[in-house]
């Protein structure tokens, strides 16, 4: 899932400080389960907003909302909602990135004669998985043309620093990276799961070069399936 | 002849060659390369010019090997796949041959937070042991990547960096085979402390018959006192020192520690040059190059041989 972490709170308020009428919105799927812009996690940064306002004597009314998924009109789309929006100076999205785009394109779109600012009230970090209870790695970058299948389904690219692709570097030491020893090498489990899958010589050939145009660096992507379209 | 530089010359020859290493200034005075490159001349068959190592910044390889072969030396010229993408590469190795370069090393390089510019984006388009297919492509198949032919000459004599001391130590070996394959003409060693582990490693290369198929330089670094031992061994990635070497650093006394350190080196040197597979040493006196001559002329390698 895409994970996120919270823009530290004087980030937000500064963001929204001449604005009387603000709403934090959240994002009821990938960054309510890591718990960083779900219904809770709105609730709370209104509160926050409340005090904080409150203790300098500003008035503000600060609203909250959560929709299933901020990335798609298909949750957007109530009316009741849509006014709540129109009434509000500034949204903080509490999604992810996709998310808050989305949102702004949406409701620029819909609502009619308002301009609807809206800001990011979380830092969007990585595709990853949850580790155990409040520990989340990042596991992919997206790159468009999965290697997996010959790595022992440990991703080079995300997980090596350098995202190498005929590793371990000279830096990899008791099985950790160079740079941090919290961070396991990525070739170490590569080389450890192929043995353990007796498939060691799948990495003896040279890997050669990444074509990078399925990736980011080929310019922002998009996915059309004829097959889905109405 | 790949690339008819002095390098490539003294090991087909079967000479046991020195090369050196000289870091580039953090800025622009050439006094600072020249000054360098003198205490080497004559000393050594070839020098290492880093690529920003360590990731700080610092004068290009490419140009301070340029200033190196107008002093009358011969530079191996470093690149790094941090820095640079493919384009990049191809683009420098055209001006590097073009400037007289004939030896260069293919690197990952060291990540940048270990640098002064910890914000920066890497690249990493392509890694070391590709980068080694790269300069092999271009100089035997006279083409770039995408298989365009090149315009004019490409030769280059093709080096590649090999750590025995990082993990996981029995896949090290074939990691050296895959940089092989790839087109290594010669490897250096990281600096070598850990004999035993450097002569188990040497013994499967040899059983592998990798050294006859690329000339292996032992990597060595002399240690000027307890507190850079104590340093590397704990802060520079991939390099052990074991602790009798550190001990006797420590029993020689004030004063006479970098003499001691001196003394440890060229026994080393001794010790690899009777090593089977090793064709020479990489001597990285870092920041100490004023003694390499001292060095070179303890350990019995003066004068260097010319062709």
């Amino acid at each position: 899932m895409i994970t996120a972490e919270r823009k530290p709170f004087e980030e937000i308020k500064e963001y929204v400080k001449h604005y009387e009428r603000i709403m934090v919105l959240g994002c009821g799927t990938c960054v309510a389960v890591c718990q960083a812009g779900g219904e809770k996690e709105a609730q709370i940064l209104a509160s926050e907003l409340r005090l904080a306002f409150g203790n300098e004597g500003k008035k503000v009314e600060v609203t909250e909302e959560t929709v299933v998924r901020q990335c798609d009109d298909e949750f957007m789309a109530d009316m009741g909602f849509l006014e709540k929006v129109k009434e509000a100076d500034i949204i903080i999205s509490i999604a992810c990135g996709v998310g808050v785009q989305h949102a702004c394109n949406y409701f620029n779109r819909v609502i009619e004669g308002k301009r609807v600012r809206v800001v990011p009230g979380l830092n969007t970090t990585f595709m990853g998985a949850n580790i155990e209870i409040g520990h989340w790695e990042e596991r992919c970058l997206g790159c468009g043309d999965c290697v997996l299948e010959r790595t022992g389904g440990i991703c080079p690219i995300t997980r090596c620093a350098k995202g190498l692709l005929n590793g371990p570097c000279g830096g990899s030491s008791d099985g950790k990276c160079e740079i941090s020893k919290d961070i396991e090498c990525a070739w170490h489990l590569i080389i450890e799961r192929l043995e353990a899958l007796g498939e060691l010589d799948r990495i003896k050939p040279v890997e050669m070069y990444k074509d990078w145009r399925p990736s980011h660096s080929g310019g922002p992507r998009r996915i059309v399936r004829e097959d889905l379209r109405l | 002849m790949k690339s008819g530089s002095n390098l490539e010359g003294l090991l087909e020859r079967g000479e046991f060659v020195v090369t050196g290493e000289l870091g580039p200034p953090r800025g622009t005075d050439v006094e600072v390369v020249k000054a360098k490159a003198a205490m080497l001349k004559g000393n050594v068959d070839a020098v290492n010019i880093t690529d920003n190592q360590t990731a700080i910044v610092r004068m290009s390889s490419i140009a301070t090997s340029k200033i190196l072969i107008d002093q009358g030396l011969e530079p191996t010229m470093q690149m790094v796949a941090r820095d640079r993408n493919r384009l990049a590469m191809m683009s420098d190795l055209f001006g590097a041959v073009a400037l007289g370069i004939k030896n260069m090393l293919c690197l990952s390089g060291d990540h940048q937070s270990f640098g002064n510019h910890p914000e920066a984006k890497n690249v990493f388009d392509i890694d070391s042991i590709q980068m080694i297919h790269m300069v092999k492509t271009m100089r035997d198949e006279h083409k770039v990547i995408s298989g365009d032919e090149i315009e004019g000459n490409f030769e280059m004599f093709i080096g590649a960096a090999c750590n025995p001391f990082a993990d996981p130590f029995h896949y090290r070996v074939h990691r050296l085979a895959k940089k092989v394959e790839a087109g290594a003409d010669f490897i250096q060693t990281q600096c070598i402390y850990d004999m035993k582990r450097f002569r188990e490693f040497m013994k499967q290369v040899v059983d592998m018959g990798l050294h006859e198929k690329c000339k292996i330089l032992a990597g060595v670094t002399p240690l000027k006192s307890v507190g850079m031992a104590r340093y590397m061994d704990t802060n520079v990635s991939g390099i052990i020192i074991p602790e009798e070497i550190i001990d006797r650093l420590r029993a020689a006394g004030k004063g006479n520690v970098a003499a001691e350190g001196i003394k440890i080196v060229c026994e080393q040197i001794q010790e690899l040059r009777a090593m089977e597979g090793i064709a020479g040493i990489h001597l990285m006196a870092i920041e100490w190059e004023h003694k390499v001559p001292e060095i070179v002329k303890l350990a019995g390698l003066l004068p260097r041989p010319t062709l």
